[in-house]
């Protein structure tokens, strides 16, 4: 039999970024136990680097802002297929999560008035993100980080979970390795929250870090959960294309929102030209207009430039295809150009964008107080997940819980800016909530010997085969380099039959991995063990984006470029059958309540 | 397209060596970019912390040619070509493997300084009003990263090894942003004074200078921290009111 630690807790939260954290803080305080485990140190999960804000309507620049507002907002970004309870659950809580942060010590950008700033994000109606600076992200996770310690919970850092273990049909605890020493623990608990983030390592360009390879959405899968609307993979308009070595790396929206355009190589404000019917109403006819709604014009309308990021990172792609981008193969990206407008520019954009300012001078050397930067689309974000319930974030496993982006139904079809730190509060707490409820509802379950000596043998796999020459960094490459050419912004049947065979011949491949040297700190081993979620993933996104025969939010289709009504009222769901293969099953998007149809409509 | 050489530290807290590497250089590339090449081409077991490349996360720090850096910030182009580029883990830390060190003392440092407790909601809505003025030297210091360079730098604890007495620069700019805090009624002035050994500081602003998000740690956040502690601790007038204050310090916020 395999050694390995045992540990116990009410409940197990796995992920620390977060809606990890915000989950961790509500089960403790209701006075269960809580044990918290992250792949990185504490602090350094996703959630960390999020620069331009989180979303809810407090109304503070702008009191016309309410959640119903912010609700409209949400569905029409996300075209309709949102689930339209998450959505009004998030619109109407965020202000008071977003509040909470403050009381436990966290200190946002200040109005006039000395009440919490709010900044223009793309898809919002009016000025909606809450922020300091361009390193919200870093606030919101120090502030969960340093209340949440003190909140009596155990924290387990650099501890992967690679599998989860079920007494029946319900999920009861969950197997791992610290990454520091390569021992194993075996963790039981009555309820198990996923808070283990995006998919952003399946492809090449990202700006996601080497956590994103899929694990929730992947150990959820294996556990027999479905997952939702995996054909939708957000990619955000502007990453950094130069130099090769920093490509994917993410250039916040917040440039935008404070002014900055976007340009090809003939100068040509291209967003101008292509205004979606959705949006024509909200968006400004003149340069002039956008620029004074970015400095608080409340008659103004929108700049091109904040349309939704789907509608963007196309327009872009479009430049370029057609031999008008930047010589990377990216377009401009212009925030110096406001110095025609204001007489502090240099001070004011440094003030407002500090990261962004050192990010392009230390990583490129470009001055972005004095020239454009070029930008290209980067993977960002993945709207699916796991399929959870909306008040209680339970999964269709008992027992299973998940929040935050590792969980799907508030974005539909597309993500708003700003929305996804609001929705790791708002479901975080909730998930926090409910699996404790259940945790005091249900008795322990019983640990499966079998399971775990099953997975013990798989995560040992790699180092009892021969030398077989695969190496776990050149599967990982392939796949990248494969997805973001076959799955990428522009997809079609063929390219997508392709990557499914792609996927199933580096699938055969990493099983064959070996690596060398021992279980402590060995990335080679780490990175054969990711592979397994990886391919989970690659084959959802794959094939949810091929049964979607229409072009709808993130997901574009050359083959099917418009948008196809039967699919409008359609979400994808995949799960594991008994004989392991994925399957697919279209289902009606439920019908939405009245008042908030109502709402939707006053909204148009 | 050039080689560049390196030396890289392998081994474990106990034992362990400087390995040599060489890989191929392409424009822009910094240093984490080389560490991961050579992890793909030839050490696949070479341990190195990392997550965002972009300065956000500090889960890269290294000692890069003996000064303590981020690895992803580091631009190969700003090193020297002629040489060999050394790198290896934090000194002020015990390593785990290669260039993993265990900073995991920080963490448990911290959770005993005394949290955030705000004074009760004095505006209307039930919440605060707070003016940007106000709070522009406390987000300073929030923009740390926890990248622990700082640490690895003060003499009091990567010389003197003393992590018991004195909670280091990172410590000393989390408690600044705590006792700063416009809204924050807790008092840590005792605790920096005689657990946390302020004193031990003698501003020696080699901290300040290697911070990555450019807090000037030593000015803003030790000194002024130093002067409450003496303001509170020696000055007898506040002596006095100290024991009044002490009274009713225990009131919920
Ligand atoms: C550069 C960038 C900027 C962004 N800016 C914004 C913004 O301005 N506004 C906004 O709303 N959103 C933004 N986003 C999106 C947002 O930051 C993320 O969607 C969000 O932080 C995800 O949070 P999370 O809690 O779901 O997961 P994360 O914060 O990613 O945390 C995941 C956690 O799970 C752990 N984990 C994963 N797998 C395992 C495993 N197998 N075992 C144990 N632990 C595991 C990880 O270690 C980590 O602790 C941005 C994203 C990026 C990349
Ligand atoms: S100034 Fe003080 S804290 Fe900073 S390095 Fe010198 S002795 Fe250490
Ligand atoms: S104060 Fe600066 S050097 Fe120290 S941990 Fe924070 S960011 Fe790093
Ligand atoms: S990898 Fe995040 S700071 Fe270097």
């Amino acid at each position: 039999m395999a050694e390995y630690q045992h540990h116990e807790h009410d409940v197990l939260v796995i992920g620390a970024g977060g809606a990890g954290l915000r989950a961790a803080i509500e089960a403790s305080s209701a006075g269960v136990s809580v044990g918290l485990v992250c792949k990185s140190l504490l602090g350094k999960a996703h959630t960390v680097m999020a620069e331009g804000g989180v979303a809810a309507a407090l109304a503070n620049v702008d009191d016309r802002d309410g959640w119903s507002v912010h609700f409209a907002d949400t569905m029409r970004g996300g075209q309709y297929l949102s689930n339209w309870r998450m959505a009004e659950l998030h619109a109407r809580e965020a202000p008071d999560r977003v509040r909470e942060l403050e009381a436990w010590g966290a200190l946002f950008d200040r109005t006039d008035d000395g009440r919490i700033l709010q900044r223009n994000f793309g898809g919002h109606k009016y000025p909606r993100l809450a922020h300091v600076g361009d390193r919200t992200g870093l606030e919101m996770i120090r502030t969960l980080q340093d209340y949440g310690i003190h909140q009596g919970m155990e924290v387990y850092m650099e501890h992967a979970i690679v599998a989860l273990l079920k007494d029946g049909d319900r999920v009861v605890g969950a197997f791992g390795y610290d990454r520091e020493r390569g021992r194993f623990r075996v963790f039981r608990a009555k309820a198990v929250i996923l808070a283990t983030g995006g998919i952003g390592r399946a492809f090449k360009i990202t700006s996601n870090s080497w956590e994103y390879t899929g694990d929730g959405h992947g150990l959820a899968y294996e556990a027999g959960a479905e997952l939702l609307d995996m054909e939708f993979v957000q990619f955000h308009p502007t990453g950094m294309v130069w130099p090769p070595s920093v490509r994917g790396i993410l250039v916040t929206e917040g440039v935008r929102g404070e002014g900055g355009t976007l340009t090809n190589s003939e100068g040509n404000r291209f967003m101008f030209d292509d205004i979606p019917d959705l949006y024509k109403n909200q968006t400004a006819d003149s340069p002039e207009e956008g620029w004074i709604y970015t400095q608080g014009d409340k008659e103004a309308r929108r700049p091109p430039e904040l349309l939704t990021r789907d509608h963007v990172a196309r327009c872009i792609v479009r430049e370029i295809r057609e031999g008008r981008g930047s010589p990377h193969d990216g377009v401009y990206l212009d925030i110096a150009w406001i110095k025609e407008k204001l007489p502090n520019a240099e001070e004011h954009i440094k003030r407002k964008l500090p990261s962004m300012y050192h990010q392009f001078k230390q990583l490129a050397d470009i001055d972005i107080t004095k020239e454009a930067m070029e930008v290209g689309p980067t993977t960002h974000y993945v709207m699916g997940g796991v399929l959870v319930d909306a008040d209680t974030q339970m999964s269709t496993v008992p027992g299973l819980f998940a929040a935050g982006e590792c969980a799907a139904g508030l974005h539909g079809a597309n993500r708003l800016g700003g929305n996804s730190l609001s929705d790791l509060l708002v479901f975080g707490q909730r998930a926090g909530r409910y699996a404790a409820e259940f945790a005091r509802e249900n008795e322990n379950g019983t640990i499966d010997e079998g399971q775990v000596e099953a997975a013990v043998a798989e995560t040992l796999a790699p180092f009892d085969r021969e030398n077989s020459g695969e190496n776990p960094f050149d599967i990982q490459y392939e796949l990248q380099d494969r997805m973001q050419e076959l799955v990428g912004i522009v997809r079609n049947e063929g390219d997508m039959q392709k990557a499914l065979e792609v996927i199933d011949e580096l699938r055969q491949r990493a099983q064959k991995v070996s690596v060398i040297g021992n279980r402590e700190y060995n990335p080679g081993w780490h990175t054969a063990l990711d592979l397994k979620f990886l391919m989970i993933v690659s084959e959802a996104v794959a094939r949810a984006a091929l049964e979607r025969k229409e072009s709808r939010g993130a997901h574009f289709r050359e083959d099917y470029e418009d948008k196809d009504e039967e699919f409008g009222s359609i979400n994808i769901t995949q799960h594991r059958n008994e004989d392991g293969e994925m399957v697919i099953n279209r289902v009606p998007v439920q019908s939405i309540r009245e008042d908030l149809a109502a709402i939707i409509e006053e909204n148009r | 397209m050039a080689t560049a050489n390196f030396r890289i530290w392998r081994g474990d807290g106990e034992t362990g060596d400087f390995e040599n590497y060489s890989t191929e250089i392409d424009e822009g590339m910094v240093v984490l970019d080389a560490v991961h090449q050579i992890q793909a081409e030839s050490a696949p077991d070479l341990a190195v912390r990392w997550n965002c490349k972009a300065g956000k996360c500090g889960s890269c720090s290294a000692e890069v040619n003996g000064n303590p850096k981020l690895m992803c910030m580091t631009r190969m182009s700003d090193l020297p070509e002629d040489e060999a580029i050394t790198i290896e883990p934090m000194k002020a830390f015990k390593t785990i493997r290669d260039l993993v060190t265990d900073v995991s003392w920080n963490y448990r440092a911290k959770e005993k300084i005394k949290p955030f407790k705000p004074r009760k909601p004095d505006a209307e809505d039930g919440t605060w009003r707070m003016d940007q003025e106000d709070i522009e030297r406390v987000q300073e210091f929030r923009k740390c990263i926890e990248c622990f360079l700082c640490q690895d730098v003060c003499h009091v604890l990567r010389e003197h090894d003393l992590h018991e007495e004195f909670i280091g620069p990172r410590l000393m700019v989390h408690n600044a942003a705590l006792e700063m805090h416009p809204l924050d009624t807790g008092d840590r002035l005792g605790d920096l004074k005689d657990d946390q050994g302020i004193g031990y500081c003698n501003i020696t602003k080699c901290c300040t200078n290697v911070c990555p998000e450019e807090i000037t740690i030593t000015d803003n956040a030790i000194i002024p921290l130093k002067e409450r502690v003496v303001g509170e601790f020696y000055d007898p007038l506040n002596r006095l009111l100290r024991i009044f204050k002490s009274k009713d310090s225990d009131e919920p916020a």
